[in-house]
């Protein structure tokens, strides 16, 4: 099983789940958070106070994937997060070792989708 | 009580509770300006102290700052309690109104000024040391100067100075009071690498709560329902207007965007500013009083902050202390007998006497106000300690001073 981790612009969120959609994949969990690549950000002036550019607000999508379907799952990602400009974000694909589902108390494969 | 007048009562009334609404709105302006776990300890420190003064104002400071003359100075104690301060009107101050009322629209005024001083201390001191701090300062700072300017009597004026509605009582007062803080407390830990407004939104609606009140603030203290109040109403609203404008287009100019928080800062400069000369000009000298007003104090905030270093944390000082005195001054060149015969001329309508006049005020109030609040500081420093110690610092004034969060972020 597979653990992915993507980090994209908060304004291709539903064009992601779209696209995860077709592909039937529906279990996930999005969040907030702040994060920066290359990239350094924008100035923000508030007054005195001056911020030069640290972290932007980016949103992260985690879903945990059989390996026979990880690839359809990053591609379907990565069609709906791109848009050829800095800033369209990553994709992490990490082991995981077991999940379970608390209702029912199944484990691996069945209690991943 | 046949000189009661209901219009100038009604009207008073009204004027009396708009300037209680801008203490919470100092609240949420202050609050959305500092960090998220600080913004409960501001409004906390704002809103205790409409608590706290309100009681000292009805059991000795009225009767310091307004009672019977002893020596230009002080009111004293005659009126303690509200001996003597009853329904029906007191001639030397409001004849058409009841004293009661006069005095709870003054109650007002009293309650806010020590929470401007807030904005200088904010995010490091303690609330034990805050809440002595903040009524002996009521009480030897805030009650004589209002004696001075405004009593019966009081030696400012005597001599002729003009503060229609607070510049040099209510601004240079807590501004001076708040440069002293800042100095005396010392920066934040960090400074000046510092977190940015966790709110603005807050702090916008705080302001809009302030312009709102402010119309009670400087039309009320016509202390009638008529032409004056509705002259200073209008030079209110102008000055705001032609400030918000101001500094909005020196941001513009100089960092290339306006923000929405140099917009707002330059309304409360306007009005900080108009304040002592809210009842004596005329609407286009509230605009040019309004334009210098944020320009001045954009200079002071943006620019000269940063290179003297001194942690005003939101610009007690740079705002209040710098508009009032500025208020103040340009009261002595645009007032004119025309809008108000019972003020004076200042020197754009032929008198520079009364430019003196104001200078002399804005000095007393200015080196009295600083003197007594650095001293008044340093004796609580040593009593209880002022500042937090610096784990408490990073942790938050929220948790460990009132032992509460803001914001429930998780569950």
């Amino acid at each position: 099983m597979k653990y992915i981790i993507a980090i994209i612009q908060p304004d291709r969120l539903d064009e992601v789940i779209a696209a995860l959609s077709e592909e039937e994949i529906n279990l996930m969990t999005v969040s907030d958070v702040m994060g920066r690549g290359r990239q350094k950000g924008v100035a923000e002036v508030y007054r005195s106070h001056v911020e030069r550019g640290g972290l932007l607000h980016k949103i992260k999508i985690e879903i945990a994937v059989s390996d026979s379907r990880v690839w359809e799952t990053v591609d379907a990602i990565t069609r709906g997060a791109h848009t050829g400009n800095i800033g369209d974000g990553k994709i992490f694909v990490l082991e995981l070792e077991e999940c379970l589902r608390i209702r029912t108390g199944e484990t691996g494969a069945a209690a991943l989708a | 009580m046949t000189s009661v007048n209901t219009g100038d009562t009604s009207w008073m009334i009204i004027s009396t509770a708009l300037v209680m609404l801008m203490t919470p709105g100092l609240a949420f302006f202050y609050g959305g300006l500092v960090r998220r776990k600080n913004v409960l300890s501001i409004m906390m420190q704002c809103l205790l102290l409409v608590g706290v003064i309100s009681i000292q104002w009805v059991l000795f400071g009225y009767s310091l700052a307004f009672g019977p003359d002893h020596g230009g100075l002080i009111g004293g104690l005659s009126w303690a309690g509200l001996n003597g301060v009853g329904l029906a009107p007191n001639p030397d101050y409001a004849a058409t109104i009841p004293h009661q009322l006069f005095m709870v629209f003054q109650m007002m005024f009293a309650i806010i000024t020590p929470a401007l001083i807030v904005g200088a201390f904010a995010e490091r001191m303690k609330f034990g040391a805050f809440l002595i701090f903040s009524v002996l300062w009521a009480t030897i700072v805030y009650d004589p100067v209002a004696h001075w300017v405004w009593g019966v009597g009081g030696i400012l004026r005597q001599l002729g100075a003009l503060d229609f509605a607070g510049g040099t009582v209510v601004h240079i007062n807590a501004g001076m009071a708040g440069l002293a803080a800042a100095l005396v407390i010392g920066r934040r830990k960090g400074y000046p690498d510092t977190s940015p407004p966790h709110n603005l939104p807050f702090a916008i609606l705080g302001a809009a709560l302030l312009w709102f009140g402010w119309f009670g603030f400087n039309a009320g203290s016509a202390l009638s329902s008529g032409g004056l109040a509705v002259s200073a109403f209008l030079a209110t609203h102008m000055a705001a207007a032609a400030a918000a404008v101001a500094w909005a287009a020196l941001d513009w100019l100089t960092s290339k965007r306006p923000t929405a928080l140099g917009l707002i800062s330059g309304a409360v400069a306007g009005l900080v500013a108009v304040t002592p000369a809210s009842g004596y000009v005329t609407p286009l000298g509230a605009m040019g009083i309004g334009a210098l007003a944020g320009l001045v104090c954009y200079v002071s905030v943006v620019l000269v902050k940063n290179r003297l270093g001194y942690d005003d944390s939101l610009d007690a000082f740079g705002m209040h202390g710098v508009g009032g005195m500025l208020g103040a001054l340009l009261t002595g060149l645009w007032a004119t007998k025309v809008i108000n015969p019972a003020g004076a001329d200042g020197a754009f309508h032929g008198d520079i006497k009364q430019l003196l006049l104001q200078f002399i005020a804005v000095v007393a109030v200015a080196a009295y106000s600083f003197v007594l609040s650095w001293g008044l500081l340093k004796l609580v420093d040593k009593l209880v300690g002022l500042r937090v110690s610096e784990q408490n610092e990073n942790i938050g004034l929220d948790l460990t001073q009132h032992s509460e969060s803001a914001y429930t972020l998780v569950g």
